[in-house]
């Protein structure tokens, strides 16, 4: 058997052990990752910092433990710079089993603000939120309406209207925007229910995988933004200068990145060898 | 009547919600909470079907000892456990228990499965990205160039991060909708025909 028809026929633990290397190994070397924010995101950035304090955001959460990696870093990243520009929040999610997640995620940025901006927001008067309700499609739809149909209670079961910042908060129109973030097809209900039927102005952070489905909506102009993957995150936290797990899983990621187009390559030379080989054989029959 | 009633209700509510939406008024908006009212309720029946099935499911294959029973037993008691451990006598979803079951067990399960996935997919580059035809070396290039986006390449990120985006903002968006445009159509198309009863099959056989 030639070195091309082993590297052919590699067995795939052999591809798992080298990635597993690769993932590890970074996690012992101090480097950074230079990232470079896209106007995609930027945009995003800018238009919650150009927001006024007071002024109401709606950040739906709608991701499950499986992208918690990728999405958790815009989340807290975007979730300490409303509460730093004092804006107020409302958060929920759409994922039925991102409702104890996104609620400890929400609690976690409201506590860590008094170490870094000096106040704690306070639940109920700067933050609410309101859980989860199963159907996105018709929680959106719902939300256009009223809040109240919906979620006539938030998470820990208080009514909404005893709520100081919910009250006269009717739906979305009293909102300047919605941000997704989101692992599944839930962006699809907020593209189509929430921007097309009720004119929110909307913006989505995704994981990697789904970025690319989402960019005619951007050209389009029904979304204002994408954060797609970790480098969004990363690019996200830059912005707001507040580097987190997405800036320290950058490395991760390069070295992953690194070993996938070390393999397609040995792959395609292997695969040209071969045939190389086997092409004056064709011939000679 | 059993066929001939879901036609009269799919006809007469497919035809006011098309016409609702295009009609902002009040009655129109009250009409149309009630009919979200009704899905909602649907949509619960909908998952005490989707439970019971599941627990259905799972008993037979336990029963029969079939091919990896031993999943359903995993899967029905964790079942169990959640809503056991959800409801209010356990301190209901903020309760202890819940949160160290999801926080500990939950959590890592899920994201250890997602992660897996950055395992397939360096296996799955490795056999398909080969420059077997002309098509095949223009995705293994914008696959190539995609993934070096995210590496540091020195004086050539720029350029790399602009030919990225220009795929993302060109031929891919060029092609994603088409296939928007094609769906969307596609799902006009089977609605009206759902709508006028032409596309019975959600009726079933009998």
């Amino acid at each position: 058997m030639t070195l091309h028809d082993r590297l052919l026929a590699l067995d795939r633990r052999w591809v798992f052990a080298v990635l597993t290397l690769f993932v590890i190994t970074p996690l012992f070397i101090k480097f950074s990752v230079p990232v470079t924010p896209v106007k995609e995101v930027r945009e995003i950035y800018d238009f919650i910092e150009g927001l006024k304090p007071g002024d109401y955001i709606l950040l739906s959460l709608d991701y499950d433990p499986g992208s918690l990696a990728e999405l958790h870093p815009v989340a807290y990243a975007m979730l300490e710079q409303c509460f730093a520009k004092r804006l107020k929040v409302i958060t929920l999610t759409l994922s039925q089993t991102g409702a104890q997640m996104v609620e400890e995620a929400v609690k976690d940025v409201a506590d860590s603000c008094k170490l870094y901006h000096g106040f704690t927001p306070e639940r109920g008067i700067d933050y609410v939120y309101l859980g989860y309700k199963p159907y996105p499609g018709l929680i959106i739809l719902g939300m256009g309406m009223n809040f109240r149909i919906p979620f006539p209670q938030d998470y820990y079961g208080t009514t909404l209207d005893s709520i100081p910042m919910m009250r006269g908060i009717k739906n979305y129109d009293n909102v300047k925007a919605v941000i997704n973030l989101s692992a599944g097809n839930v962006s699809d209900y907020w593209v189509a229910d929430g921007n097309a039927r009720y004119g929110v102005k909307l913006a989505l952070a995704m994981t990697g995988v789904m970025a690319a489905d989402y960019y005619p909506y951007y050209q389009s102009r029904q979304i204002f933004g994408i954060i797609g993957g970790m480098k969004g995150a990363a690019e996200y936290e830059k912005l707001c200068k507040n580097p987190g797990t997405a800036a320290e899983a950058m490395k991760i990621q390069v070295f992953a990145h690194v070993v996938i187009i070390i393999f397609i390559i040995i792959g395609n030379l292997a695969y040209f060898l071969g045939r190389r080989k086997t092409a004056p054989t064709q011939e000679s029959r | 009547m059993k066929r001939q009633i879901p036609l009269v209700l799919v006809f007469t509510f497919g035809v006011l919600l098309a016409i609702q939406y295009f009609v902002p008024s009040e009655p129109s908006q009250r009409g149309y909470e009630f009919v979200l009212d009704w899905i909602t309720i649907i949509g619960i029946f909908a998952m005490v079907l989707g439970i019971w099935s599941q627990i259905h499911v799972g008993y037979y294959k336990i029963k029969h000892r079939s091919e990896d029973w031993q999943y359903s037993v995993v899967t029905l008691v964790s079942m169990f456990a959640m809503i056991l451990f959800g409801l209010s006598f356990f301190g209901g979803l903020h309760g202890t228990i819940f949160r160290l079951i999801y926080n500990n067990v939950f959590i890592p399960i899920q994201a250890t499965i997602f992660s897996l996935l950055a395992f397939y997919i360096a296996s799955a580059s490795y056999r398909a990205f080969r420059a077997r035809s002309a098509v095949s070396t223009v995705l293994l290039v914008a696959a190539l160039l995609l993934m070096l986006r995210v590496i540091p390449t020195g004086p050539l990120a720029d350029p790399i991060n602009q030919i990225g985006s220009w795929m993302l903002l060109v031929p891919n968006l060029a092609a994603k909708r088409a296939i928007l445009i094609g769906v969307g159509m596609g799902g006009v198309a089977t609605a009206l025909k759902i709508v006028l009863g032409i596309e019975r099959s959600y009726l079933g056989k009998d």
